[in-house]
C-alpha cells in the first residue's frame, strides 16, 4: 500500500472523537416526558402515527420489560444503577428526515458538521442516515440505489410504507422477550435504518448511520432491521457519540439482520459512548443456505457495554463471523462476545475477540457456540485474546461451546499477554513517548485482525486506539 | 564537550549500592569497551545512562555532550541523541521491524513533518543490506520469535537506522556464534566516525578481535580499577578476573 493512498484515506475520515464531547441547548417539540409506562409508549406511537399492530407489539412489549429481572445474576451489579423512572425516552423535533443537508436544522446540522459525517459522505458512502436523539434529521442513498430498488429508511417510515416486505422479518429473528433490554427496545423504539435489498443488488460502498445522543438523561432505543435477499451484499457501518454529561444516559438497540440465500452482510460497528453511557445493544443475523454474516464490532467507550453480536446458522453452508476489539480504560467496562448457533449441515462459524484493559479498566469476553447432535461437518473456529495493560486492570473469559454429533469441529484457544514496563522501556529508549509506545503496542496486539477490516476503519480504529492510549498517560 | 561524561555516579538497588563514584569520559570518535565479571554493575550503568526508573541515582552526573540528561525520561535521552543495543531485546508481538523503525525516525522529526516512505524503504534496505538482513525481515514482528543472532542484528539494524551520537552496547556479543558476531562488528566498524562515541560494554575479549576499541576499561565492583589500550582486553583474557581482583583491587582497598 503507497503512502499517498494512507494519507488520502486518513484525510477522507478525519473523524477526532473528542470533538464529540459537545452539546446543544435542548429544543424538542415532542418529549415524552420521564419515566416509562403503557402511556409513554401510547404517546410515542401517536406521534409516530403508527398503526394499530405496532403499538399492540410495543404494549406487549413494556409488559415483558416491566416482568423481567434485570440480568444482574450473571451480568454486572453496574446495571443496577440505571434508574428506568429517571430517563426520557423520546425527544423529537417532529420533522421528517431531510433529504439535504441544507434542510437539517442548524444546531443539529453543526452537530454531524463537527463530527464529519457529511465529509464521510461525499467521499466513500452509498448512503447516510444521521439521528439526533430519538428520530433521523437526515437520510439520504445514492439515486442509482434507489432505481434498483434498494430501500433506507428509519424504522417509522418501514414500517409504515413497507410493511409486507419488513414485518414478516421484524421482531423475528430477535423477539421482544430474548432479554429485558431487547423488550424496552421493541416498547420504545424510535429511529435506526430498515434497509432492503433486492435479489443479486450488490452494493459496492457502504451504507452508514450515526447516532448521537444530545440531550441529558435521554436514553436512545434504535432499531434496526437489514434484509438481504437472495445472492445479494451490503455493508453497514454504525458510528456513534454523546457529550460528557454527569449523569447516566442509555443506549439500547436491537439490530436484526437476515441474510437469504447466497446474501452477504458486513456489519460494521464503532462504538465510542462517552463514559457514562450504558450500552446495552442486542444484535443477532440470521444466515440462510450458503450465506455469510461478519459482524465487525469494535468498542471504544461507554461505560458498561454488554453486546454479544450472533448469527443463527439456519441453512446449510452458511457462514457467520464475529471479530471484535473491545478497549476498557479506567472506569469502563466491556462486556462483549458472539453467539454461534449453528441449525444446518456444513455450516461454518469463526470468533475472534481481542481486548484490552488499561488502568481501572475491565474487559469481559462471553462466547455461546451451539452445535446439536443431528448436525453433520460444522466448524467453529475461537479465538480471544486479552492484553492486559497494568496491574489494575481485569479480564474474564466465559466461554461456553456445546458440541455435540460426530464430524463437527471446535476449536478454542485463548491467551492473556501483558505490556510490561520493559517493553515500553525498550520503545521509550527509541525516541517513542510513553503514550506512542503503549499505543505501538496495542495496535501491534490488534494488528492481525485491523488487516481483516475495510481499511477505512482500520484506519480510523487506529486513530481512537491512539487517541485512548495517549489519554490513559498520566 | 562533545563527549557521553559519567562523574561519581552512585546507583542504588534496593538500597544496595550497585555503582559506586562511578566516573567514565567518552569523547566523540573513540571506542570505549568496558570489561568485567558478572555483577560488576555493567548493565546497571547502562540502564541508568538510558533513564530505566527501577534504579536510585544518589548523587553523580551524566552529561551528553555537556547537557545533564539525569532524571530525563528515556525518549528524551533517546532523541538526545543516546542509543542502547539491549543485551536481551524485547519482543513486540504484531508492530513490524519496518514500521517500529519508522516510528522511531518519526519521533526524531518536527510534529508536522512526516516521513518520506519511498526514501525511508530505500535506507532501510540498504543498510539491511549491509548487515546481510533478509529484507523479509521488514515484515516480521519486531524480535518475536528471533534467535539471538537476530535480535543482535536487529538492534544492529535501529543503531545504524537512528544514527546516534552515542551508542552502548550491553553485551552484545553474548549468545553469539562467530558469523553473527562478525556481522555485529562490521555494523559497529561502518559506524565508527569522529562524529560517534561508543562504550561496547562485554564480559569476554573476543568482540574486541573484530572492534578494536581506543581504550579499555576493567570494572570491578562498582568502579573502573584499571584502564589501559586495547592489548590490556588480551592480557584480561590471558590472566582472568581473578588477576584484576589481585592486581588492582587489593591496592585500591588500602
Amino acid at each position: 500500500m503507497s503512502e499517498s493512498i494512507i494519507n488520502e484515506q486518513e484525510e477522507a475520515i478525519k473523524v477526532d472523537y473528542e470533538k464529540g464531547n459537545f452539546s446543544f441547548p435542548e429544543d424538542y417539540t415532542y418529549d415524552a416526558g420521564t419515566g416509562l409506562n403503557e402511556e409513554t409508549v401510547a404517546y410515542i406511537s401517536k406521534v409516530k402515527n403508527e398503526a394499530e399492530w405496532v403499538k399492540e407489539f410495543r404494549l406487549k412489549a413494556l409488559e415483558i420489560f416491566n416482568k423481567k429481572p434485570m440480568p444482574t445474576h450473571w451480568a454486572s451489579k453496574d446495571l443496577e444503577n440505571i434508574v428506568f423512572d429517571n430517563i426520557r425516552y423520546y425527544l423529537s423535533k417532529g420533522q421528517k428526515p431531510s433529504r439535504t443537508w441544507d434542510e437539517v436544522p442548524d444546531d443539529v446540522k453543526e452537530t454531524f458538521e463537527r463530527l464529519g459525517i457529511p465529509e464521510q459522505e461525499r467521499k466513500f458512502l452509498a448512503g447516510v442516515e444521521a439521528q439526533f436523539d430519538s428520530e433521523a434529521a437526515y437520510s439520504r442513498m445514492k439515486e442509482d440505489l434507489e432505481k434498483e430498488g434498494v430501500i433506507f429508511v428509519g424504522s417509522t417510515e418501514g414500517l409504515e410504507k413497507y410493511p409486507e416486505i419488513f414485518r414478516p422479518y421484524f421482531g423475528k429473528v430477535i423477539p421482544s422477550a430474548d432479554n429485558k433490554f431487547s423488550a424496552l427496545n421493541s416498547a420504545v423504539f424510535s429511529g435506526g435504518s430498515f434497509i432492503y435489498v433486492p435479489k443479486g443488488v450488490k452494493l459496492k460502498q457502504p451504507l452508514q448511520a450515526y447516532f448521537r445522543i444530545n440531550a441529558e438523561n435521554f436514553g436512545q432505543f434504535e432499531r434496526t432491521l437489514i434484509i438481504a435477499d437472495e445472492g445479494s451484499e451490503i455493508t453497514y457501518m454504525e458510528g456513534c457519540t454523546a457529550p460528557k454529561f454527569e449523569t447516566a444516559t442509555l443506549h439500547s438497540a436491537v439490530v436484526e439482520l437476515v441474510a437469504l440465500k447466497n446474501a452477504k452482510i458486513q456489519y460494521i460497528t464503532v462504538q465510542n459512548w462517552s463514559n457514562n453511557v450504558f450500552n446495552l445493544v442486542t444484535k443477532r443475523a440470521h444466515a440462510e443456505e450458503n450465506a455469510e454474516v461478519k459482524w465487525i464490532d469494535c468498542n471504544i467507550g461507554s461505560r458498561l457495554t454488554m453486546k454479544y453480536p450472533g448469527v443463527v446458522l439456519k441453512g446449510r453452508k452458511a457462514r457467520g463471523e464475529v471479530l471484535s476489539i473491545a478497549l476498557a480504560n479506567d472506569g469502563q467496562h466491556q462486556d462483549t462476545g458472539a453467539k454461534m448457533i449453528h441449525l444446518a449441515d456444513e455450516t461454518s462459524s469463526n470468533i475472534i475477540s481481542k481486548s484490552i484493559s488499561i488502568g481501572k479498566g475491565r474487559s469481559t469476553y462471553r462466547g455461546q457456540v451451539h452445535m446439536p447432535k443431528h448436525l453433520k461437518n460444522c466448524k467453529n473456529n475461537t479465538e480471544c485474546d486479552a492484553l492486559l495493560i497494568n496491574t489494575n486492570s481485569r479480564t474474564d473469559t466465559y466461554p461456553a461451546i456445546t458440541t455435540r454429533g460426530e464430524g463437527n469441529t471446535v476449536q478454542h484457544e485463548a491467551s492473556v499477554s501483558k505490556v510490561s514496563a520493559e517493553q515500553i522501556f525498550y520503545m521509550m529508549q527509541r525516541g517513542l513517548s510513553e503514550g506512542e509506545a503503549m499505543s505501538l503496542a496495542v495496535n501491534g496486539f490488534v494488528n492481525d485482525l485491523l488487516k481483516a477490516f475495510p481499511m477505512e476503519y482500520s484506519v480510523e480504529l487506529k486513530r481512537l486506539i491512539d487517541m485512548e492510549m495517549e489519554g490513559s498517560v498520566g | 564537550m562533545q563527549s557521553l561524561e559519567i562523574t561519581n555516579l552512585n546507583v542504588n538497588i534496593d538500597g544496595q549500592p550497585i555503582l559506586k563514584d562511578f566516573s567514565l569520559n567518552i569523547p566523540k570518535g573513540e571506542i570505549h569497551a568496558l570489561m568485567g565479571p558478572n555483577g560488576t554493575g555493567k548493565s546497571t550503568l547502562a540502564k541508568v545512562i538510558a533513564g530505566h526508573e527501577d534504579y536510585e541515582v544518589t548523587s553523580g552526573e551524566i552529561l551528553l555532550n555537556g547537557e545533564s540528561i539525569l532524571g530525563k525520561e528515556p525518549d528524551e535521552i533517546s532523541l538526545a541523541g543516546l542509543f542502547l543495543a539491549f543485551q536481551y531485546p524485547l519482543e513486540i508481538p504484531g508492530v513490524s521491524i519496518a514500521n517500529f523503525i519508522r516510528a522511531a525516525k518519526q519521533a526524531r522529526l518536527p510534529e508536522n513533518e512526516s516521513i518520506n516512505a519511498v526514501e525511508y524503504y530505500k535506507e532501510l534496505y540498504d543498510k539491511m543490506d549491509a548487515l546481510k538482513i533478509d529484507r523479509k525481515f521488514t515484515a516480521r514482528s519486531l524480535n518475536e520469535g528471533f534467535s539471538g543472532g537476530e535480535k543482535k542484528r536487529c538492534e544492529v539494524l535501529q543503531m545504524s537506522m537512528l544514527e546516534p551520537d552515542y551508542c552502548i552496547m550491553d553485551e552484545t556479543d553474548s549468545g553469539l556464534d562467530i558469523d553473527a558476531l562478525k556481522i555485529v562488528a562490521d555494523g559497529v566498524n561502518l559506524m565508527r566516525s569522529p562524529e560517534r562515541g561508543f562504550l561496547i560494554i562485554t564480559h569476554y575479549q573476543r568482540l574486541l578481535d573484530y572492534i578494536i576499541p581506543d581504550v579499555v576499561h576493567v570494572m570491578y565492583d562498582g568502579k573502573i580499577v584499571h584502564s589501559g589500550d586495547a592489548e590490556l582486553a588480551k592480557e584480561l583474557e590471558s590472566k582472568g578476573y581473578d588477576w584484576v581482583k589481585d592486581s588492582f583491587v587489593s591496592s585500591l582497598a588500602q
